[in-house]
């Protein structure tokens, strides 16, 4: 176990050494310079360029740029190019509103799914279970944006409630409790729309799952040696029926930054993602650099976690 | 799924339950008829082919040519398309489905073929129906050749890593790819004489390695040499570490930036979003593991980069930014956004369905028992 662990670490740091080499490449190779973005402003004269380049050692030669980047970052000094605000500063502001958005779709997503998968399976066939496929496939299917308007028309007409961006604007000396409710009307939409392609995807996956395990001789034992079905459902097909789940469990963790783009960018949410989109459209190396190498930590966190609790919870598994 | 009496299984004589007669293929055939919302699945799919193969030829021009050594030769058949998606009609501009076009404000040859809108018409008054026409086969060869290229990436790798990768890479393996590799590079950097030195060098080197390994393998190396042969990780490790690292990337950054920084092209596009969703499949094929994922995930790659702005560029008509230039229209003109989203919807239903369909089938522990 501890050398397992020991043997994961290191090969994650290598990996992640890969990631940060391979991201600064594909940023810096690729055509366009942010010195470029805005050629009809007057006053990027070529001194400015000049200067700009020098301030951010865009004149050196690559790897010296590499080593300056990461220098930076570690020591958390990396500043954003486009107003000069620390980018972890900047990021972490971001991070809080973005967080909000994914405990609440997580939560939603995980408590809806497993039962609606499960009911699905053990009533296999049944009309519930086939209209719970096809509207499962609808919810995957729909293009999530379509989506989105569909249903902010229909709760700002039915409902009467602001939904885009964070808050209502101008509530500020508003009493307690209609905060509160502006909030949460706020918070409520987008993390459903959320919520809804997680939520068809992982019940599918529950289904079929429920269903592998269903079939195992050892369920058919259970059966055989007359325990009533539901100690068969729950307790010998669903326990080990949950077990791949558990490895999904540390999976989630990178969707913190990378699963929310579009909706932000609908919603007006100023989270990750959308800084991430902006960054990229302005050219703000260091940003689009710092959330791809902090995406890739929880990348490379969520698949330890998983792998861990993957050990801890089936004793087989011997890695 | 009820069982049906008639199954031969329950009262079919004795000498037909001694083989099958049929062939596997009628099998699985006679297996997916059953399944009605597959089938559904595959009749809308085998539609929408239709409608994008011939939206193609009615919304091009027609050209008939060839090349010879070089030399364009055309044989004069253009004509204009029968649907003109691109022709823009400013004092027809939002007219709701099924409007009849304003007769005295068109000259002849902008009247729609049709004698009417049927889908309405756009902001600039082009005919949305011709625009879909036109978009269905983007759509289709989009996502044809991304997920082609990421399927094709995943099978070899995923091949390679289930089949062979118990194998280890030997220390003389990475020498001479390393000299390959430098090799290109300078190639590319066009430094006159060592490029050739290095590739020869690298090339020369696996040429040996190869003969050592299957023609001469009885002759054991001099000592010094055999640190040569030193293991060092197993192909397999090496491939799963590489799909580590590209799945650290999120896709969407992946594919935004190198969308964002590369002329935006369909071909592009299509490239992009094939090399960056491999990941999946390579994993699939090594662990045939079951996943829900990569079949939605290149269609809402697809979907998403259209609708930021990103994706294929504005001349083309695809249904992805039809639909996303109509948002700013949504409630004047509502079918802006309606019928390429339902368009999609059903589509790409009938995409899951059916592949959902197959699995079922194509699976014999998911098969149901009768």
């Amino acid at each position: 176990m501890l050398s397992f662990i020991g043997r994961s670490i290191i090969q994650k740091i290598i990996t992640l050494f890969f990631v940060s080499i391979v991201s600064f490449l594909v940023i810096h190779l690729a055509p366009g310079e942010p010195s470029q973005v805005d050629p009809l402003n007057p006053k990027f004269t070529p001194e400015m360029v000049e200067r700009f380049r020098k301030e951010f050692h865009l004149d050196k030669p690559l790897y010296i740029q590499y080593l300056y980047f990461y220098s930076d970052l570690f020591t958390g000094k990396t500043i954003s190019w486009k107003d000069n605000q620390p980018v972890l500063k900047k990021i972490w502001e971001r991070f809080k509103n973005s967080l909000w958005l994914f405990i609440v779709g997580t939560i939603l997503t995980w408590t809806l799914s497993f039962p609606i998968g499960i009911r699905s399976a053990l009533s296999r066939g049944s009309v519930y279970d086939r209209s719970a496929t096809f509207f499962s496939y609808l919810l995957i299917s729909i293009p999530g944006f379509f989506f989105a308007y569909i249903l902010i028309i229909f709760v700002v007409t039915r409902f009467h409630v602001p939904v885009i961006g964070m808050d209502t604007f101008g509530m500020g000396d508003a009493s307690l409790p209609r905060w509160f409710m502006d909030r949460v009307w706020h918070l409520l939409i987008p993390s459903v729309l959320g919520a809804t392609a997680g939520i068809a995807v992982l019940s599918r996956y529950v289904r079929s799952q429920m269903l592998e395990v269903e079939g195992q001789d050892y369920v058919r034992t259970a059966r055989a040696k007359g325990l009533p079905e539901e100690q068969v459902h729950y307790k010998h097909a669903l326990r080990n029926a949950l077990l791949p789940f558990v490895t999904m469990f540390g999976l989630i963790l990178p969707g913190l930054i990378g699963g929310s783009v579009i909706i932000e960018s609908i919603f007006a949410w100023p989270g990750m993602g959308r800084m991430a989109y902006e960054a990229i459209l302005a050219r703000d190396y260091p940003i689009i650099l710092t959330v791809n190498f902090i995406s890739a930590v929880l990348v490379l966190i969520g698949t330890f976690i998983s792998d861990v609790l993957y050990m801890v919870v089936d004793p087989r598994i011997r890695l | 799924m009820k069982s049906n009496p008639k199954e031969p299984h329950q009262s079919a004589p004795v000498e037909d339950v001694a083989a099958p007669k049929r062939s596997r293929l009628q099998e699985s055939w006679r297996l997916f008829k059953r399944n009605k919302l597959a089938f559904a699945g595959l009749t809308i799919f085998l539609l929408f082919s239709a409608t994008a193969i011939t939206g193609f030829l009615l919304t091009s021009r027609i050209q008939i040519g060839f090349e010879v050594l070089g030399i364009d030769i055309k044989i004069a058949i253009v004509s204009d398309p029968i649907f003109d998606p691109a022709l823009v009609r400013l004092q027809e501009k939002l007219r709701p489905p099924l409007a009849r076009p304003n007769l005295e404000a068109l000259s002849p040859e902008e009247l729609p073929t049709l004698g009417l809108y049927l889908f309405g018409t756009d902001d600039l008054g082009r005919d949305v129906f011709s625009r879909m026409l036109q978009g269905a086969w983007v759509s289709l060869t989009v996502g044809f050749v991304a997920v082609g290229i990421a399927v094709i990436i995943g099978i070899i790798m995923g091949g390679i890593s289930g089949y062979f990768g118990q194998k280890h890479v030997q220390l003389d393996h990475i020498l001479f790819l390393i000299l390959l590799h430098a090799g290109i590079v300078l190639l590319l950097l066009w430094i006159r004489p060592l490029w050739a030195a290095f590739l020869g060098a690298g090339v020369w080197g696996i040429i040996l390695c190869f003969t050592w390994k299957y023609v001469w393998k009885r002759r054991s190396l001099p000592g010094w040499l055999s640190i040569l042969h030193i293991d060092t990780v197993s192909i397999d490790t090496l491939i799963m570490r590489f799909v580590d690292i590209m799945l650290c990337f999120p896709s969407f950054f992946l594919i935004l930036t190198v969308v964002a920084l590369l002329p935006a092209s369909i071909y592009n596009i299509m490239i992009v979003i094939g090399l960056t969703s491999w990941m999946g499949a390579t994993r699939f094929v090594r662990a045939e593991f079951l996943s829900l994922r990569e079949q939605d995930f290149v269609t809402a790659a697809r979907a998403l980069g259209s609708f930021l702005g990103f994706g294929v560029p504005p001349p083309h008509a695809t249904w992805g930014n039809i639909l996303s230039d109509g948002k700013r229209f949504i409630f004047d003109a509502p079918w802006l956004t309606f019928i390429p989203g339902v368009a999609i919807l059903v589509v790409v239903l009938a995409f899951n369905l059916f592949g959902e369909g197959l699995r079922d089938i194509l699976n014999p522990k998911l098969r149901e028992r009768y």
